[in-house]
């Protein structure tokens, strides 16, 4: 890309933000008393929360804190969900029987939101941190169970003759043929996945957890520091879209080989 | 030369649908033959019974003195759609026989070599499939089966997704490879002109109980002229054979 090529796609991106930004300046200037504080004082507060200095008061220098919390929260609970979705999907994509045993009840539970399970999961996990992991893994072990699924039983059936009349051992057929061929649909069940924990990290956050980005809004809330809580929503929506671009990175690096992807 | 194939009394049922019916072949280490017919006339089916994917209802089929039990890498098949994997570039693609047989990295790596050599393709051993145009693809495929060490190569319609500029040239360089390595080659095709260019046989098939109905040797001398008279006649009694009914009204 040419530099001019460049400079116009970032002044496309940015063109709406600054518009919005501008609006936002504009709407809350000269007011003393407004509930959304102006957009300087959500920067500053920014400062104060990621290096202190400014407030000294009990969130200065605690970004740090919370985001370590959420984002550990995020990769454990993702990680659990992976563990659990990617071999159960591959059985129920690849057995007959264990799809006839296990996906009408996924179908059912699948539509219910995971938010839905809040209050079960405090009965059962207790108030705090536990309950809020639990959150999170169910909510990326659908869209990575479904994806991986859907991958592993859209291999072309050719692709299993071809392998047959090559020779290969039909215990080989699994790792040689179905595991790459149904990799650009487990990722894309894992960025889904990863995407939902981000979301559902904050929802998990708000009740009964000290720390984590969740948390930090809803004591703001209690103190009625809205600076605070558009902090934290800017921050996570950058931790989401970093997580993101990660598992981009990675994923074209996997499946250099497929054309939607490469 | 010595039998390397023979098919006997096959037949093959689809629930009561007949796909074929008293199929009999012999065919010699080496030959070229190409099968012919219109669609449903069993010409696929029997070619998948030889590669081992269908099982034949009833007759038997042996290759290379065996009956034939399932898919083996001694009966290579090229697909009209490729059936490359996408996951691996040219040189894996080709690879994946020779690894799957459990041979040394060394003597991968040397045929993977002779035969991305054999087919021109040096440029591209890097290459994954997607990036590959439709001639090259079909070459990989046929690479692929050779580079497996497989007797018999089955081909089913491999040129029918080429353009035609692509097609003859395909069709030149198959019929070199062929020349030079000594492989029988079971062809299928829908284009007469096609078969009578390649085939040292021109089996004919029907349809509705899919049968062969006949067994034309072609000893045009090689490289063989389309537009002489002598393939003309050949096309005329073939397109004859093939569509009895359309003569007797023109």
């Amino acid at each position: 890309m040419t530099a001019k090529a460049r400079l116009r796609q970032a002044v496309l991106a940015g063109f709406v933000p600054v518009l919005l930004l501008l609006g936002w300046w504009l709407a809350t200037r000269h007011q003393t008393y407004s509930l959304i504080p102006p957009p300087r004082d959500v920067a500053v507060e920014m400062v104060d929360l990621a290096v202190g200095g400014i407030n000294d008061d009990a969130f200065s220098a605690t970004l740090l804190t919370h985001l370590i919390a959420s984002a550990s929260r995020v990769y454990g609970a993702f990680l659990l969900a992976t563990a659990c979705a990617l071999p159960l999907g591959m059985l129920i994509g690849r057995i007959r029987i264990a799809r006839e045993m296990l996906d009408p009840m996924l179908q059912l539970l699948r539509p219910v939101p995971v938010t839905a399970w809040l209050p079960l999961s405090m009965i059962i996990f207790g108030l705090g941190p536990k309950s809020a992991f639990f959150l999170v893994a169910l909510g990326a072990f659908f869209p990575i169970l479904l994806n991986t699924i859907f991958g592993v039983r859209s291999v072309e059936p050719r692709l299993f003759e071809a392998a047959a009349m090559l020779g290969i051992r039909p215990a080989a057929m699994f790792t040689r043929v179905v595991l790459p061929a149904s990799l650009p649909g487990i990722f894309t069940g894992l960025r889904l996945g990863l995407g939902l924990s981000w979301v559902v990290i904050v929802v998990g956050e708000m009740t009964g957890v000290a720390t984590g980005l969740g948390a930090m809004i809803m004591d703001a809330r209690q103190l009625s520091r809205t600076e605070i809580i558009i902090d934290g929503m800017v921050v996570i929506g950058a931790a989401g879209f970093l997580s993101d671009q990660l598992v981009q990175l990675l994923g074209q690096r996997l499946l250099r080989w497929s054309p939607q992807h490469g | 030369m010595a039998e390397i194939i023979r098919i006997e009394r096959v037949a093959k049922q689809f629930g009561a649908f007949t796909a074929l019916e008293g199929a009999e072949l012999r065919v010699a280490e080496g030959e070229f033959i190409c099968l012919i017919g219109p669609s449903g006339c069993g010409k696929s089916t029997l070619l998948r019974i030889l590669a081992g994917f269908e099982q034949a209802s009833d007759g038997y089929v042996f290759v290379g003195g065996r009956e034939v039990a399932g898919p083996g890498p001694d009966r290579g098949m090229v697909f009209q759609d490729y059936g490359l994997f996408p996951w691996l570039n040219v040189r894996q693609n080709i690879g994946f026989g020779p690894q799957a047989r459990g041979l040394k990295k060394a003597e991968i790596t040397e045929i993977v070599d002779r035969f991305i050599a054999m087919v021109g393709l040096a440029d591209f051993a890097d290459r994954f499939p997607h990036q590959l145009s439709g001639g090259m693809k079909q070459r990989v495929a046929i690479a692929r089966v050779l580079a497996n060490d497989a007797r018999v190569v089955l081909m089913d319609e491999p040129f029918g997704a080429l353009d035609a500029m692509t097609r003859e040239k395909l069709q030149t360089e198959l019929l070199e490879l062929w020349a030079r390595t000594g492989l029988t080659v079971i062809f299928v095709t829908h284009a007469i002109e096609e078969a009578i260019l390649l085939s040292d046989r021109v089996v004919a098939m029907a349809a509705g109980p899919g049968r062969i109905v006949s067994d034309t040797a072609i000893t045009l001398p090689r490289p063989r002229d389309v537009s002489s008279p002598e393939f003309n006649e050949l096309r005329r009694r073939l397109n004859a054979q093939l569509h009895p009914a359309e003569m007797t009204h023109s």
